[in-house]
């Protein structure tokens, strides 16, 4: 090759080969003669994502393999951030509303939930009864909605394509429900500061009676093609697995938590609206691995369904708004309200100054803290593990980046 | 009139040459598609012809018309003739199928297949082999990492299930003393026995490997979509992935008419010796043929929606370690039961027996065992309203 042609790509080549020949040159332990023997570690550098099938949105992860092994894996995230807490600052409080739904953009009533649920401890407002259980019906529709996803996805991850199509028939069935509620699918905007926009429409509780009615039969059939199908287990028991100090010290929340032995659950520990009247289960599982976080998530699909069967028995009518004024113009304090969204804790700390805008609104995402728990939870593993375990972090791009 | 029997050999070719792309593209692709829509509550491509027939049309117009994409840091010669070594060798090894019983056309007995070696068998495990080198080949010249992991992956997979597959056929060589494929078929006629049964667990095992073989679910691992973004053929576009994916089709082919072939009968209606069952024969053999064959792609349909993908260890712990041993030791079992009867027959039609209640037993087994776990599995969740109906 002539010298004019050495284009920049063959430079960085020369380069790259010349850093992996320093990396490779033996150290004064090891005699020379076994430089290139069948056994050596040969580290390759893989860039996994942003543009990949399986990281779930654009995460990017660099990844440090030998073979097919993993070394070292770091996410690297930011690819969707549009500083959804400046925006915040300013803007009035009501109008903040709306970004929260473009957070986690699959469980957006939650969202405007932990939202409000700031805002409302700011101004001191007391929710309707009526509201309160409609807000309770509304997140518990997005949990399923929530973890309907994350069960189709991770079942494709690991290549069991059917489970996807039976969860998502069910999810369309959920977002219809919103749909109906409030004109939106996806990005809600379905509750607001002192209550809801709107009242139920007519025979809305009884199609969700129905669809509720419904769900156990319907989990059973996704339970049916994956928990106790053997290449399901092999892929899953002893994946990933933390203990339940690990979670914590990691500040880990969510289903992740209660798959390793902890029952932490806000809508239990500190219960908002009217969770402390409802009777369900935490569900918790001891090992701590894919498997358990598996079934945690199917575990609580079902709580999910008796208490939205719970407040669909309490609901009478009533108002859906409670007494906020006009401009929403809090005293100068700080507040954290938090709730429990179907990925762990979603919380709001809020800083106000005595203007109609916060002077900081900081959320709390679970996605992006559990996310941490990932170069922990994939060292060691395969390539196909760390497919497994972005899928059992169940994390949205959207709000780890926000 | 007699034509020359080349005449007969040279259209054979080109028919199969000429058809079995069209039967993968037209058949078996939109049988997967609308069957895997089926069992997934959806309906699959229907829109283009009646019933979606004409899709297989609409996917090859969409394949030729596509820009062929060669990589800027490719090896280019290696990345033109992987998808050639993946496709050639498939349709070179549906020579020696045999199809049917030779059939008369005019006054002349034609043979339903191009070529009856008396090394069928191994010249079939030989070339099938050999399209191993178009993935492996295909995933380095690409110069991609994720192409690289899938020839890797595909290297090591095709390897090692090269073995029990090999080994499993074995079992049924001892059997047929033959390894022309139309011998192998004659001598199940002759003992009235389709070598299924007395080579169950050879049958098993060379399914298995078989799978493994053709890549597919459950060990699609070097094309893994969800993991190396479709692995070996990534960097490929246009009609050298329609190679590709005709070299993957056209395996599954022909796995499927091997286990036919050896295992269940070729064109031998079932039980053909039964006289209850002796107006099977009046179907023609080649359908009973392509009607076994349609059953296993059927059954590489159903594996596919139904099961999760292995992981690659686990993969390689379930060929060396399980699949090998079996294969080994149902060839001792076989040749003892060969060796200490009279008649050959007698120690196979035994063979069956124990085999087929060795299959009932390990069934309802593997059925309690299920249904343990799962009590298990409930008794953990925690206490009884955990599960309550609402």
């Amino acid at each position: 090759m002539s010298n004019d042609k050495i284009t920049q790509a063959d430079k960085d080549h020369a380069a790259d080969l010349a850093a992996r020949a320093a990396a490779r040159a033996p150290s004064p332990a090891s005699p020379a003669h076994e430089d290139h023997t069948l056994f050596d570690v040969q580290e390759m550098e893989l860039n996994f994502g942003p543009q990949h099938p399986s990281t779930h949105g654009v995460l990017r992860i660099v990844l440090k393999v030998d073979g097919e092994k993993i070394l070292e894996a770091k996410p690297d995230v930011g690819y969707l951030h549009r500083g959804t807490e400046k925006l915040f600052e300013t803007e009035t409080y009501p109008m903040g509303i709306p970004h929260t739904d473009r957070m986690d953009y699959i469980a957006a009533a939650t969202n405007n939930h932990a939202f409000c649920l700031a805002v409302e401890k700011l101004i001191g407002v007391e929710i309707p009864r009526r509201a309160q259980l409609i807000r309770v019906i509304l997140d518990e529709l997005q949990r399923l909605s929530s973890h309907l996803v994350w069960l189709g996805t991770s079942g494709i991850d690991l290549g069991a394509v059917t489970p996807f199509w039976y969860a998502f028939r069910e999810r369309e069935q959920i977002l219809d429900f919103f749909e109906e509620y409030c004109g939106a699918r996806l990005t809600l905007h379905c509750m607001r500061i002192g209550g809801l926009p709107f009242d139920l429409t007519p025979g809305w509780t009884e199609r969700v009676s129905e669809f509720i009615s419904d769900l156990p039969a319907r989990i059973d059939d996704y339970e049916q093609l994956l928990t106790d199908n053997r290449i399901w287990k092999r892929r899953t028991v002893g994946v990933g697995v933390i203990s339940g100090e690990e979670c914590i010290e990691w500040g880990l929340t969510g289903p992740i938590i209660r798959a390793s032995g902890v029952e932490w659950d806000l809508r239990r520990a500190k219960p908002y609206e009217c969770y402390d009247e409802l009777d369900f289960v935490v569900p918790t599982r001891q090992n701590g691995d894919t498997y358990d976080r598996y079934i945690v998530r199917v575990q609580e699909m079902r709580q999910s369904a008796r208490i939205i069967r719970q407040c669909l028995d309490r609901l009478e009518p009533g108002d859906i708004r409670g007494k906020v004024p006009r401009v929403i113009k809090p005293v100068a304090e700080e507040v954290y309200a938090s709730i429990e969204s179907p990925k762990g804790e979603l919380g709001f700390y809020c800083v106000s100054n005595g203007t109609n805008k916060p002077y900081r609104m900081h959320c709390r995402p679970p996605s992006f803290i559990n996310l941490q728990a990932l170069p922990r939870l994939a060292k060691g593993h395969l390539v196909s593990d760390l497919v497994a375990l972005i899928g059992t972090i169940d994390i949205v791009l959207g709000e780890v980046d926000r | 009139m007699n034509l020359p029997a080349e005449f007969w050999t040279y259209l054979k070719v080109v028919l199969l040459v000429a058809t079995v792309p069209a039967i993968v593209g037209f058949v078996i692709v939109l049988a997967e598609r609308r069957i895997m829509g089926f069992m997934q509550a959806r309906l699959g491509p229907n829109r283009v012809g009646p019933q979606g027939t004409l899709q297989g049309l609409a996917d090859l117009l969409k394949l030729v018309t596509k820009e062929d994409i060669t990589p800027a840091r490719a090896e280019r010669a290696v990345h033109f003739l992987s998808p050639v070594l993946a496709v050639i060798p498939a349709l070179t090894a549906l020579a020696v199928i045999p199809f049917g019983p030779p059939v008369k056309i005019g006054k002349q007995l034609v043979p339903l297949w191009v070529a009856d070696l008396n090394i069928g068998l191994l010249f079939l495990l030989a070339i099938t082999s050999i399209g191993v080198y178009g993935i492996i080949l295909g995933g380095w010249s690409s110069n991609n990492k994720y192409s690289l992991l899938g020839g890797l992956r595909s290297a090591a997979q095709l390897v090692s299930y090269e073995v029990p597959m090999g080994l499993s056929l074995v079992s049924v060589l001892l059997m047929t003393r033959s390894l022309s494929m139309v011998e192998i078929v004659r001598r199940q006629e002759s003992t009235h026995l389709w070598f299924v049964f007395p080579g169950l667990v050879a049958f098993f095992v060379y399914f298995v490997s078989g799978i493994a073989e053709t890549n597919r679910n459950p060990f699609d691992l070097p094309e893994a979509e969800s993991e190396l973004v479709s692995g070996f053929n990534t960097e490929y576009s246009g009609v050298k992935f329609a190679f590709f994916f005709l070299g993957e089709y056209t395996g599954m082919i022909i796995i499927s008419c091997i286990a036919v072939t050896v295992f269940f009968g070729g064109w031998l209606p079932p039980f053909p010796h039964v006289p209850a069952l002796a107006f099977l024969g009046a179907i023609p053999g080649v359908v009973w043929f392509l009607v076994k064959v349609a059953f296993f792609i059927f059954c590489y349909i159903w594996f596919r929606s139904t099961f999760p993908r292995y992981r690659f260890d686990q993969l390689m712990a379930l060929g060396w370690k399980w699949l090998i041993p079996i294969s080994l030791a149902n060839i001792l079992v076989v040749a003892f039961a060969i060796l200490l009867t009279p008649r050959r027959t007698n120690g196979l039609v035994t063979l069956s027996w124990i085999y087929g209640g060795l299959f009932v037993v390990m069934f309802l087994l593997s059925k309690l065992r299920r249904a343990l776990t799962r009590r298990d599995r409930l008794a953990a969740t925690g206490p009884a309203e955990a599960r309550a109906e609402v």
